[in-house]
């Protein structure tokens, strides 16, 4: 076929900008109910901080305060786990299961009831878009707590002949990146095992813990079984540190849990770690190519690329390369960046200052390292945090971008020309959380899938999570499973 | 023409991919000043189309008078692009549009199962486009397809654009018969390069007709195609496609596939007649903030 000379002719360009344009269609705040300040919860009571002090928690997209939020310290740890102790003791651990399972059933079903009120509020307090929100986190958080409600009085079918207790009080220390998700993620299964928890937000999005703190006592959860402290690293250490707690359940950045697993070495703390990550996605010739651009997109784009699991690291088989990366732009130009609140936005604000400083940090460090950087053309908001969708083609697996993780929406892409190639390039990461494999093929699915070092390879698909699927990483991404049968064991000892 | 492009190669598609995509597209939210603009887009962008045996002169008469005019209480709107009749009503229709700008198009080929030999098929082509026909619509040999002679269609498609001489050719697949989204691909690509001006989905005749995942891998091949030679197709979903909501959907899916050159009725149609009166229906509301009965709108 002789395409040569027509494309030569006249450069094909489609035009994604002008024209018919959707009209802004933001969600409604007007449902929404949120205090001016807010404290911890202990003991099925918001207190105030021992210290008195308050900390801001900022809208990413608009750079305005939201609510004020208690600063908590070891006192005010010292208390939740103290609670958390005598619910275990005198009520949670004594309590039939099926009596638990009630609690979160009931848990769930107010979550569902108050779904659209969560969902803007995580918009609003973390950046991410309402699309997302509405449609991911807060269904996601509500299915947690039913599966795991589930469980809670079949907890000996999950483990035939074996004995099993419950560990006792777990301390939960969770990121910014899923607030609610990662709460439901958390609390569901420590609860259905008959633990107790201290759960430790973020300080940047510690507002739908609260809202998960007032619904937790609105459905009659015993005093003392969940309490959340507010705070930064501070009060995440001195949970980590508290003599008292049984296990560690942390996700975060690898550099914090590196710090927390020296912190608990020669201690009979239980732990959980569920770190960063650097996935491969790897697009075969013999791929649903438009399917997997689309693959592309929610493994990079989702979130803002505030995901662990990201399918940072492309890898795109040199064959199709030039037509994937086409088709990537074009995709990438119909993109639309802006106020999280709208329900037209595919990508929201970067949840903080801080972070899209980081952010920005190493696009600067790819273009000095030679790599070239394309990004979407798109309009972005003056005020609050926003980055464009960005790429990085022509890097190679020395590159600092292609090596570190960079928490926001900056793909580096790759080509490869054989299996082995691309097998030994995926694995040649200190991090293996996740992965991707596109391809018609089912032998080359499953090839690949025993291969990949990573807790999790998807395949045609990308970023689909499901309370009965287990997650967790490899090497620098962590140990332990979430999720799934397998998200019980760390909440129960088995004999 | 003789094709020497392998179309047992064309690319795949994965169906649940696509399906994903589609829901993407339908939770665009359309508003506003956007609904108003896309409403009246999508009314520009219908083919009016009665297909019958119990067609009448007046029926078709009424019609392209309703393509003229369809909602005259209404200020400032478009006509439809289109009306589409049997071969025997095009001079008649011809004559009723008169120089509106609204084209006349005309199902041939033995439509709608195309069960017929060639020469019947050229020949119904011929009289469609000598009695005055702007446009041609064509079906496939689905049987031919399905079985793989994948050359024998597209000779005859060839065959017939060349009988359309100035006549755009708009080329049905049929999508309801083929079965997989791969074989939808696979058909796009032959009319294509046969020479179709348009693809289109469906004669309406069999269900399923028009649907979002077709359209949308419709749609991919005509940006592939554009790519590959810079030649536009025009696509056109037809069948099934019968509130305004819907439409829009259909025009999200196409300003972010193809992008803006193609949202207009030189490039993009319904084949939907009674997707019309919803449209005027929904444009009514937006004008004065109420809806009214369908019994305000005419049926014809």
């Amino acid at each position: 076929m002789n395409t040569k000379t027509t494309t030569e002719k006249k450069k094909p360009k489609l035009d994604f900008d002008s024209g018919w344009n959707y009209s802004p269609s933001p969600e409604s705040t007007g449902h929404i109910r949120l205090e001016k300040r807010y404290d911890h919860f202990i003991n099925g009571q918001f207190v105030k901080p021992a210290g008195g002090k308050y900390f801001p928690s900022i809208n990413p997209a608009t750079e305005k305060v939201i609510a004020e939020v208690a600063y908590g310290d070891e006192r005010d740890i010292d208390k939740a786990v103290k609670a958390a102790r005598n619910a275990y003791e005198k009520v949670w651990k004594k309590m039939p299961g099926a009596e638990r399972g009630k609690y979160l059933y009931r848990i769930a079903r107010i979550m569902q009831e108050r779904a659209r009120e969560l969902a803007v509020i995580e918009s609003m307090d973390g950046g991410k878009t309402i699309r997302e929100s509405r449609d991911v986190d807060t269904p996601l958080a509500a299915a947690h707590f039913f599966y795991y409600a589930g469980w809670a009085d079949k907890l000996e079918y999950a483990f035939p002949n074996r004995k099993i207790s419950p560990v006792g009080v777990a301390g939960q220390i969770i990121p910014w990146n899923f607030p609610l998700l990662m709460a439901a993620w958390k609390i569901a299964p420590a609860l259905a095992c008959g633990n107790c928890v201290v759960l430790k937000p973020a300080e940047t999005t510690p507002l739908t813990a609260m809202k998960l703190a007032e619904i937790i006592r609105d459905a009659g959860l015993p005093p003392g079984v969940v309490n959340i402290v507010n705070g930064d690293g501070k009060a995440g250490a001195a949970l980590v540190n508290h003599k008292d707690v049984d296990k560690i359940a942390f996700t975060g950045s690898t550099d914090v849990g590196k710090i927390i697993q020296r912190a608990i070495a020669g201690t009979k703390k239980k732990a959980t770690l569920e770190l960063g990550g650097k996935a491969a996605n790897i697009i075969f010739e013999d791929a649903a190519i438009d399917q997997a651009v689309e693959g592309i997109i929610n493994g990079i784009f989702f979130n803002q690329g505030h995901v662990c699991c990201a399918g940072s690291r492309l890898f795109v088989q040199e064959s199709v390369a030039e037509v994937v990366i086409r088709k990537l732009k074009d995709r990438m130009s119909t993109l639309i960046v802006g106020d999280p609140l709208d329900k037209n936005t595919d990508i929201g604000a970067i949840n903080s200052k801080e972070q899209l400083g980081k952010i920005n940090e190493y696009l600067k460090i790819g273009v000095d390292e030679g790599a070239e950087m394309w990004q979407s053309k798109c309009s972005i908001p003056s005020n609050g945090f926003f980055c464009r969708p960005t790429i990085f083609l022509n890097v190679s697996q020395s590159h600092r971008i292609v090596q570190e993780e960079i928490f926001g929406p900056v793909l580096a892409i790759q080509t490869f020309r054989t299996i082995d190639e691309v097998i030994e390039k995926a694995n040649n990461t200190p991090f293996g959380l996740s992965a991707g494999v596109w391809t018609d093929k089912g032998s080359k699915i499953f090839n690949l899938t025993s291969k990949l070092r990573a807790g999790v390879v998807w395949a045609n698909t990308y970023n689909k999570f499901d309370p009965t699927s287990p997650f967790g990483g490899y090497k620098e991404s962590g140990f332990g499973r979430e999720g799934g049968l397998h998200g019980l064991q760390p909440y129960l000892n088995l004999k | 023409m003789k094709n020497t492009f392998d179309f047992h190669n064309t690319p795949v598609i994965d169906q649940v991919g696509v399906e994903e995509r589609v829901a993407r597209f339908n939770s665009r939210s359309i508003k506003k000043t956007s609904k108003v603009e896309g409403l009246k887009l999508a009314l520009s962008m219908i083919d009016l189309t009665t297909l019958e045996g119990k067609d009448t002169e007046g029926k078709v008469r009424q019609m392209c008078y309703k393509a003229q005019h369809p909602h005259d209480e209404l200020p400032g709107l478009p006509t439809v692009a289109a009306v589409c009749v049997y071969p025997t009503f095009v001079k008649l229709a011809k004559k009723e549009l008169g120089n509106s700008g609204v084209q006349v198009a005309s199902v041939a080929t033995a439509f709608p199962s195309g069960q017929s030999t060639l020469k019947v098929k050229l020949d119904d082509t011929k009289f469609a486009v000598e009695s005055g026909a702007d446009e041609v619509d064509m079906v496939i040999s689905r049987g031919e397809f399905l079985a793989g002679n994948y050359n024998f269609v597209f000779d005859e498609i060839a065959e017939i654009k060349n009988a359309c001489g100035n006549a755009r050719l708009k080329v049905i697949l049929e999508t309801g018969e083929l079965s997989t989204l791969d074989n939808v691909r696979r058909a796009s690509e032959i009319a294509m390069r046969a020479g179709a001006d348009f693809i289109k989905t469906s004669t309406g005749k069999i269900s399923p007709a028009a649907t979002q995942p077709v359209t949308l891998v419709m749609l991919e091949a005509i940006r592939d195609y554009y790519y590959e030679t810079g030649i536009m197709i025009g696509m056109k979903p037809a069948g099934g496609i019968s509130t305004a909501k819907i439409a829009l959907q259909y025009l999200v899916m196409v300003k972010e596939t193809l992008g803006n050159a193609w949202l207009n009725n030189i490039w993009f149609r319904f084949g939907a007649s009674s997707l019309a009166n919803d449209i005027l229906m929904q444009l009514c509301k937006e004008a004065t903030g109420v809806y009214q009965g369908a019994d305000y709108f005419s049926k014809d």
